[in-house]
């Protein structure tokens, strides 16, 4: 029993930063671009979120409020990155899938040179440290398991009841479904198409700079070159198995990070089996996800990966 | 439209996105309080000032080469390979086993042997991502990603297990890797002193072989049928799965004798990091070389040539190598943007109208002078 | 609620000019229309209309003219500034988004309902059953787009062009892709709202023309070449103004021709892409030497025919005899090696590989026959030599055989495809819509091959939706309506009016 409550409360925030990252990619894909870049923003974000902290905020008054200062400067820029990915993909219209790769190293490659630069070895910070709840977290059982976590994850699972309303339930979001689905019409009616995907890449750009942040700043604690290992691919990849869905997105992040935690916690049992097929377990299980997911036509975004113009006609 | 505009908005745009580039990556060192200038000029002069750098450019570009002529091959039959890391890994460990296992078979026998069992292992690697694409359409983005996780991770297992260096264990230090392989594997190192080995003469036969397989042969119309044109090359009676499966196997297949002659020519041993940041910059390299076997060896020679001038840049102006990772990046979001500028006719006559306005009013400010 | 904006008594157009890379799509334009009036803007397919109307809505902006509302100049920017002045459009291929509900296609252009945090779909709603009481249009506001028939998606793209407050309709083609009967009920409503709206329709219908418009502009190749009363014009006026000159299109009237069947459909069943029936037990048998010509509205199984006789699609059961063997389920490869020809709908993307030049084009079919391989390495002297005579043969204008197919024209593309299928000597071909959007020089030559074809014993499906291509070359017409063939009939007793009827779905048209 505990055990199983181990692998739980270990699962919740190890999902947090798949859970931040697929909302934004899949705002992403929703409005038709599929930004294989997202691990790279993740980059950038880890990068940032701590650099704050770590430079400015040590040694100062409230250092909490760094972090906070961290995970903001690290949207921001994820925003400016998706912006700028939006330039190559929206206004130059290059295809998204090499462009992504681009993306992906240019994030990565960046962090780790601004990295060696600014902060060096291996440092740490003190991060973001858990909030329980006061009162709901004494509950047994589910108090450990949902109310003794870093705050970030509350707000992670909050976005997931907001990424719905302002998918469905605003203009912001019927544009943002119009444009990825049939952009001609959305043009026709008047919607700027381009406009509303460079929106979408900002948003998506932003939450990817903060699922980043999450990492160095709640889980990791630290910055390396590996610190994204991968998270932003699975990212993309749970947009799909989602079906671009806000609730079946959180599952499938949650599905992720409790075989993750499962990994980790059959290490600690300090069983004889080599801990590699562990850690391979959840990269694996991302391709068999995707080998038999529903292939869905009816609800997905028809124009992903299709740039808009207006004047060729398709 | 004059030819002589068309010629010179290429050139214009070209050399438009090189000082992009270049300035993209400017920023980055700015931001690092790095000499710009400096930095360029090392990357790109300093390797090249003595017969060691040169060989040790050339070292680099076979492996991209190699790489670069698989991931073309994919490329042009509609699959983007981005798993090059993970086939080496599994070239590598193929080569070795073979390697280790029959130590004693002469060299004429035992090279082409473990080379092409370094083939089959990245073969296998790439069928996997080949398949589930045709089959089951799985993103080939997302699985050759995820496989690279999964090579490199068997790759630990096999360095640490089953293959590590008996003298590791006695002597305690637990480095991951194989023993010294039998020197029957070693390819030549044909210019004493340095590392320069036979397997660049591999390369270029192999860049030969692609070009042949692609323009000459209707394997390779086939592939690049499907790769153009998938409902076209369906409708076509060709069969484009099979198709899909075979360019990435002949793509994993490449990347493993990458891997293999990294090991036979370079390192004669397996260890841990041989294939690191391969498999992205063979990406950077195929499209930078045009997706043709011609542009790809020159294209292998310059990234060799930056990716050994990063290596320098820490040692002599402070900038950590990863500034290369940088660079490709950028290359390749102004490479694929620029393709589409140069593929964009209304543009191009958008640009050329306003050229023609300039004109006509300066003609016009000389008449009124 | 108020539907409409402020009036439009007059809108003038003015030497609209606009240019794309290579077209001249508007070439000095000038048309005007005043309140109430309807003008059918008649033309050849690439004449220009479609992009004229475009301009008017602010989606392209013209190289030079300008347009007038109520004597005052106008400057579209964007289909909103259109809007705000009334006018709306009604696209040929409709621009609705099928993943979501008649509501919220319409709420995406209803910038009223657009609160910052919240999407006010019952005021949509209110808007759309205003629209329905004035109108008597009624629609489903929660049903999906994809749920929808052709009509019915019609019928939301013009409430939606309603409620956004149109008073002056566009309508691109509007009974394209309706059964006759749809036509008239289409028709029957436009005249009622032409009280109050001033409409444009563009057609090649002439029949349609006569029965709505007051007045009549004709397109030719980007310029107007007539306008005037439709009253003061007979039919045939208006197709000689429209093509330029007599259009005599070849007609087969060789005796019909006694060999033996050679393609033989029994019992086809055939699901389509959304997994329903596209083919409900069809049946039907063409012979050598014989034309059937395949007569029906767009959708009700054409395209899934010719993808299961190609092996491109599924065959849930029946069989497929050719030349007396069935090919249901065979691979492409095996229906091509089989002998069969195909000449597909979409020329661009399924006809040629567009980046691939003209020569690679021609054998795309063959690179593993002998002529044109020998050991997997292809032959490119031979190659090259049959490229050049076969465009030459089918006067493909293009500088050389090096050129990318895709940068031809459509006339010159179908010539590329069909040099390749014919070139192959087939024993069947199958032709779908072979001289759809192509100028009437292309289209004759294109009739001509396939009538020399049929001479020469070759049985040929021919798929269209022009009922004066099929009627004209076919031995036989066969009607195709939800899958089924409703009738076959020698192509002397295939009168228009007939075949009208049976492909809107009535089977019994004896009496009629």
């Amino acid at each position: 029993m505990t055990f199983i409550v181990n692998i739980l409360s270990l699962g919740i925030p190890f999902s947090v930063a798949l859970l931040i990252a697929s909302l934004g990619e899949m705002f992403n894909q929703r409005s038709g671009i599929f930004n294989l870049g997202c691990e790279g923003m993740m980059a950038m974000g880890a990068f940032l979120g701590m650099l704050v902290p770590y430079t400015i905020g040590q040694g100062a008054d409230v250092p909490g409020i760094y972090n906070y200062l961290g995970l903001l400067l690290a949207s921001g820029v994820g925003a400016l990155l998706g912006l700028f990915f939006g330039l190559v993909v929206v206004t130059f219209r290059a295809p998204q899938g090499i462009a992504g790769i681009g993306m992906q190293m240019f994030g990565v490659g960046t962090a780790g040179t601004l990295f060696r630069h600014f902060i060096g070895g291996t440092q740490s910070v003190p991060g973001i440290n858990t909030a329980p709840i006061p009162g709901l977290s004494k509950i047994p059982i589910l108090g450990t398991l949902f109310f003794n976590h870093n705050p970030m994850v509350y707000v992670a699972f909050l976005f997931v009841p907001i990424a719905w309303y302002i998918l469905f339930k605003t203009p912001w979001g019927l544009r943002v479904r119009a444009v990825g689905t049939h952009p001609r019409a959305a043009d026709s009616i008047g919607i700027q198409v381009n406009k509303v995907r460079f929106q979408a890449l900002a948003v998506g750009g932003a939450l990817a700079g903060l699922a980043g942040a999450y990492l160095s700043l709640c889980q990791v604690k630290m910055f390396s070159d590996e610190i994204i290992a991968g998270r932003g691919f699975i990212a993309v990849a749970l947009v799909y198995f989602g079906h671009w869905h806000p609730v079946k997105i959180m599952a499938g992040a949650l599905l992720f990070a409790l075989a993750q935690a499962l990994q980790l916690a059959i290490q600690g049992l300090g069983i004889d089996f080599p801990y590699e097929f562990l850690v391979m377990l959840p990269y694996a299980l991302v391709i068999v996800v995707l080998a038999f997911s529903r292939k869905s036509q009816k609800t997905g975004p028809s124009a992903l990966g299709k740039p808009f113009n207006r004047e060729i006609r398709t | 439209m004059t030819k002589r505009f068309k010629t010179g908005y290429r050139i214009g745009v070209i050399l438009l996105a090189i000082i992009i580039t270049m300035l993209l990556g400017a920023v980055i060192l700015w931001a690092i309080g790095a000499d710009v200038f400096k930095t360029y000029m090392v990357i790109l002069t300093e390797p090249l000032k003595n017969k060691i750098g040169v060989t040790e450019v050339l070292l680099r570009m076979v492996p991209l080469t190699i790489i670069a002529l698989g991931i073309t091959v994919a490329y042009r039959s509609g699959i983007i390979n981005i798993g090059a890391e993970g086939q080496m890994a599994m070239g590598i460990l193929a080569t070795t086993a073979i390697a280790l296992a029959f130590p004693n078979l002469p060299s004429g026998v035992l090279i082409p042997f473990a080379i092409l069992a370094g083939m089959v292992g990245g073969a296998a690697w790439g069928f996997i991502p080949g398949f589930l694409k045709a089959k089951l359409e799985v993103s080939e983005l997302l699985s050759t990603v995820m496989l690279n996780y999964i090579a490199a991770q068997l790759y630990t297992f096999f360095l640490r297990g089953p293959m590590l260096d008996p003298a590791e264990l006695t002597m305690g230090s637990g480095t991951p890797q194989s023993m010294r392989l039998t020197r029957n594997l070693d390819l030549t190192r044909f210019i004493p002193g340095t590392r320069i080995h036979s397997g660049l003469f591999i390369a270029i036969g192999l860049a030969v072989l692609i070009f042949l397989l692609l323009w000459k042969t209707s394997y390779g119309y086939k592939m690049r049928a499907a790769g153009a044109s998938e409902r076209a090359a369906r409708y076509g009676g060709i069969n484009v799965p099979k198709y899909l499966i075979i360019a990435m196997m002949i793509s994993g297949g490449f990347a493993g004798i990458a891997g293999s002659i990294e090991i036979a020519g370079v390192h004669r041993r397996a260890i841990e990091g041989v294939t690191s940041g391969y498999g992205f910059s063979g990406i950077v390299v195929a499209l930078f070389g045009g997706l043709h076997p011609a542009g790809i060896l020159p294209a292998a020679f310059f990234f060799g040539l930056l990716i050994y001038g990063a290596d320098m840049t820490q040692r002599l102006v402070g900038v950590p190598a990863n500034m290369v990772q940088v660079l490709q990046g950028i290359i390749i979001l102004v490479i694929v943007a620029t393709k589409m500028v140069l593929a964009n006719p209304y543009l191009m006559q958008r640009v050329e109208s306003k050229f023609a306005a300039i004109a006509a009013k300066r003609s016009n400010l000389e008449v009124q002078a | 609620m108020e539907l409409t904006t402020k009036a439009i008594d007059s809108l003038r157009i003015e030497h609209i000019t606009k240019r794309f890379p290579g077209v001249l799509a508007c070439d000095d334009i000038s048309l005007d229309i005043g309140k109430g009036e309807v003008l059918a803007l008649v033309g050849e397919n690439g004449a220009g209309k479609t992009t004229l109307m475009n301009v008017l809505m602010g989606l392209y902006h013209p190289d030079e003219g300008r347009i007038l509302i109520n004597g005052e100049e106008v400057n579209f920017r964007s289909p909103n500034d259109a809007f705000a002045y009334g006018i709306g459009m009604v696209h040929q291929q409709y621009m609705l988004v099928p993943n979501m509900t008649v509501l919220e296609n319409i709420a995406l252009g209803f910038k009223q309902a657009w609160k910052p945090w919240k999407l006010d779909l019952n005021m949509v709603r209110d808007r759309i059953d205003a629209v329905a009481r004035q109108y008597g249009l009624a629609v489903d506001p929660d049903a999906f787009i994809w749920q929808l028939s052709v009509g019915e998606q019609q019928r939301v793209e013009l409430v939606k062009t309603l409620c956004l407050g149109a008073r002056f309709l566009i309508l691109d083609e509007p009974t394209s892709a309706l059964t006759p009967q749809e036509t008239d009920d289409l028709i029957a409503l436009l005249k009622r709202m032409s009280g109050e709206l001033s409409i444009i329709f563009i057609s090649h219908k002439l029949q349609e023309v006569k029965d709505l418009s007051s007045k009549v502009a004709i397109l030719r190749h980007g310029r107007v070449v007539f306008q005037g009363n439709t009253i003061d014009h007979s039919s045939s006026d208006i197709a000689a103004l429209m093509t330029g000159h007599e259009v005599v299109l070849p007609h087969n009237d060789a005796p019909a021709c006694t060999m033996g069947p050679m393609l033989q459909l029994r019992n086809l069943k055939v699901r389509s892409d959304r997994g329903f029936l596209a083919l409900d037990d069809l049946s039907l048998y063409i012979c050598k030497g014989e034309i059937v010509g395949l007569a029906g509205v767009s959708g009700n199984g054409q395209r899934e025919l010719a993808e299961a006789i190609n092996g491109l699609r599924k065959v849930e059961s029946g069989q497929i005899l050719f030349d007396g063997k069935d090919i249901a389920n065979c691979s492409p490869v095996q229906v091509i090696q089989a002998g069969m020809g195909y000449i597909p709908e979409e020329r661009n993307t399924e006809g040629i590989v567009p980046s691939f030049s003209m020569k690679e084009n021609f054998i795309l079919k063959d690179t593993d026959s002998e002529k044109y391989s020998s050991h997997s390495f292809l032959k490119n002297k031979v190659v090259d030599v049959e490229a050049e005579q076969l465009r030459q043969q089918f006067d493909i204008r293009s500088p050389n055989i090096e050129v990318a197919a895709g940068s031809l024209s459509g006339g010159n593309i179908q010539k590329v495809i069909l040099a390749r299928e014919i070139s192959r000597s087939p024993k069947f071909l199958i032709a779908v819509y072979p001289t759809r959007g192509l100028d009437m020089g292309a289209a004759e030559f294109i009739h001509k091959q396939l009538l020399q074809k049929r001479n020469e014993g070759v049985g040929i499906l021919l798929i269209s939706e022009e009922l004066e291509e099929i009627t004209n070359l076919s031995d036989q017409v066969a009607v195709i309506f939800k899958g089924k063939i409703q009738k076959v009939l020698p192509s002397s007793e295939a009168s228009r009016r007939r075949l009208g009827i049976l492909m809107a779905g009535v089977k019994d048209d004896e009496e009629i």
